[in-house]
């Protein structure tokens, strides 16, 4: 029998990937021997940038119909790009003063890059699977690379231990849809489920799918592991979880619900409802009883899983391009108030905040503007995400669900700004508010604070 | 021949078993190989499904999440040594520094 080699894949489409890949393993390999941070730091911004550059012409299929990069995806990458050029800016010199990071950091750091890349590119479940695990267990060492830190110990097993348990549940659904369509190519389940009728291995599958999802973006009653994994995770670490796999999650949940669950929409749509409620009354409510500031950022992107939940379950064209709009400016807000969290390094708690004001008036306006973003105060970007999403919802008619988003946001206004009261109207509890500023980290509050201002001012740059 | 349903009994049975133990037991290790076996559940099922239907996509996502499965294992125990080096207990009743 003469086996025929199969031709050679058209690399085109997976050249971002590539990229990402080579990168991070050359550097894996250089970080033994270059003991410059800054000239490896440069490669993994240089690295983006590229990506960046090359999206827009890798437009495409691949891999026998595995791997898609369609505009849909490329408008993720882009956002895990900007995730990835601002967490390396604000973790080099921030890693430098953590002396028990290894060099690992960044290439790591990568590869969890390109596991999400993958994701958001996935057209077939195994890939997806593949891209998820990539991301997954580049991010639990993440988490836990400060080996001598017990907080970072126990972040990184409680990540590693939810998150192992969800992959599992995820793959239980992906065996049963593939027991049901024969396929794992997500499009053809799509073509193959549209003659079958709504069963229970289908509706059961479609569970299985939204549980494991739900870990990763951490919502409700899913989101045990966050606010430990974020308090316990190095702050520039805590910064990329929050924002990286969380876009990753929505851009899977984007690509596989609408598409492959299409026939059962009613059905995916209110589990996702109910899931939304649950995560915004969670995450908004638990944040009020926060005293350390990681803490609380973390119950808060718990709450902005929610309301990213409304876009998704609207599920018309306008309200995906919310959803998409809203992470953009998300990591904006988000990765620049970790790193003024950074820049503070010895105060995690919300009362080492107090009289920030009057020793370091810069730094307390700054704070402030970010606090406006997150609870959608106008004219920040933060208000331009969500009244877009609340927009979106109503025009999909989602009426009910946006007037809970509104009394919750309006929740989530106490506890971002009592970080502001505390800054501006209590007595300073320190002689002095030590600040730890670089260059590097400065430029990346410089850049989220003008993309704050700038798309808060002018939306039409995005929209 | 045996039918497809006894082995999608038998990976279910085994699945519970794993969501069960990772749920109720507070070893760590434990814990963990209640993972693998959820995930050696879901191999079972694959496989039935890929020999019934004749269709190969099924063994090689198999044969992907074996290998996903070892690279978890060795990050898990890594993590677990460190976290084993500082506390000297892997019971998760005694890793609860942080709370609330």
């Amino acid at each position: 029998m003469i086996i025929v080699p199969p031709p050679f894949p058209n690399l085109t489409p997976f050249i971002p990937e590539l990229i990402v890949l080579s990168v991070a393993m050359v550097l894996l390999l250089l970080e033994i021997w270059v003991k410059n941070r800054v000239f490896i730091a440069g490669i993994c911004i240089l690295t983006g940038f590229a990506v960046i550059y090359c999206l827009n012409m890798s437009i495409g299929i691949t891999f026998n119909g595995m791997f898609i990069n369609d505009i849909y995806s490329v408008l993720f990458k882009i956002i895990f790009m900007v995730c990835l050029i601002l967490t390396v800016l604000i973790s080099l010199n921030y890693i430098d003063r953590e002396k028990p990071i290894r060099g690992e950091y960044y290439s790591l750091l990568l590869f969890a890059t390109a596991g999400m890349m993958l994701m958001a590119s996935a057209k077939d479940l195994m890939v997806l699977y593949l891209g998820l695990e990539l991301m997954a267990l580049s991010t639990y060492i993440l988490a836990g690379i400060k080996t001598l830190n017990i907080k970072s110990n126990e972040a990184a097993i409680k990540y590693f231990m939810l998150g192992a348990f969800s992959s599992a549940f995820l793959l239980f659904g992906i065996s049963m849809l593939y027991g049901l369509t024969a396929t794992t190519d997500i499009y053809l389940i799509a073509e193959r489920l549209k003659d079958t009728e709504r069963s229970l291995p289908l509706i059961l599958s479609m569970i299985m799918i939204v549980v494991a999802f739900s870990f990763k973006i951490a919502a409700a009653p899913f989101h045990m592991w966050s606010p430990d994994v974020y308090e316990g995770a190095p702050t520039s670490v805590t910064a990329f979880l929050s924002v990286g796999p969380k876009a990753a999650g929505f851009a899977v949940i984007g690509r596989v619900f609408y598409i492959a669950f299409e026939g059962i929409q009613p059905d995916w749509t209110t589990a996702f409802i109910i899931i939304s409620v649950i995560t915004m009354a969670i995450g908004n409510i638990v944040a009020l009883a926060q005293t350390n500031i990681k803490r609380m950022l973390a119950y808060s992107s718990i709450a902005h899983a929610g309301y990213i939940l409304i876009g998704i379950v609207t599920s018309t064209y306008e309200s995906l391009q919310a959803v998409i709009n809203y992470l953009m400016i998300y990591t904006f807000m988000n990765i620049g108030a970790f790193a003024i969290v950074i820049l503070l390094d010895k105060g995690e708690e919300i009362q080492d905040y107090n009289g920030l004001s009057k020793h370091r008036p810069l730094v307390a306006a700054i704070m402030l503007l970010f606090m406006f973003s997150l609870v959608g105060i106008p004219p920040t970007a933060g208000f331009i995400a969500k009244f877009n999403l609340f927009v979106s919802a109503i025009h999909g008619g989602q009426i009910w669900l946006v007037v809970i988003a509104v009394i919750f946001s309006a929740v989530s206004a106490f506890y971002y700004l009592r970080v502001v009261m505390n800054m501006y109207m209590k007595d300073p509890l320190v002689e002095e508010h030590q600040i730890h500023l670089s260059p590097s980290l400065g430029f990346a509050i410089f850049i989220t604070v003008v993309m704050v201002m700038v798309l808060g001012l002018f939306p039409s740059l995005i929209i | 021949m045996v039918p497809l349903n006894w082995y999608l009994y038998l990976s279910s049975v085994i699945f519970v078993i794993g969501v069960v133990g990772f749920l109720i037991r507070r070893n760590l290790i434990i814990m963990f190989m209640s993972i693998e076996l959820m995930l050696n559940a879901v191999n079972i099922s694959l496989i039935a499904f890929s020999h019934y239907i004749q269709d190969l996509k099924g063994q090689i996502m198999v044969f992907f999440i074996i290998t996903v499965a070892a690279a978890e294992a060795a990050i898990g125990l890594a993590i677990l040594v460190a976290l084993f080096r500082n506390k000297n207990s892997i019971n998760t009743d005694d890793i609860a520094i942080m709370k609330g």
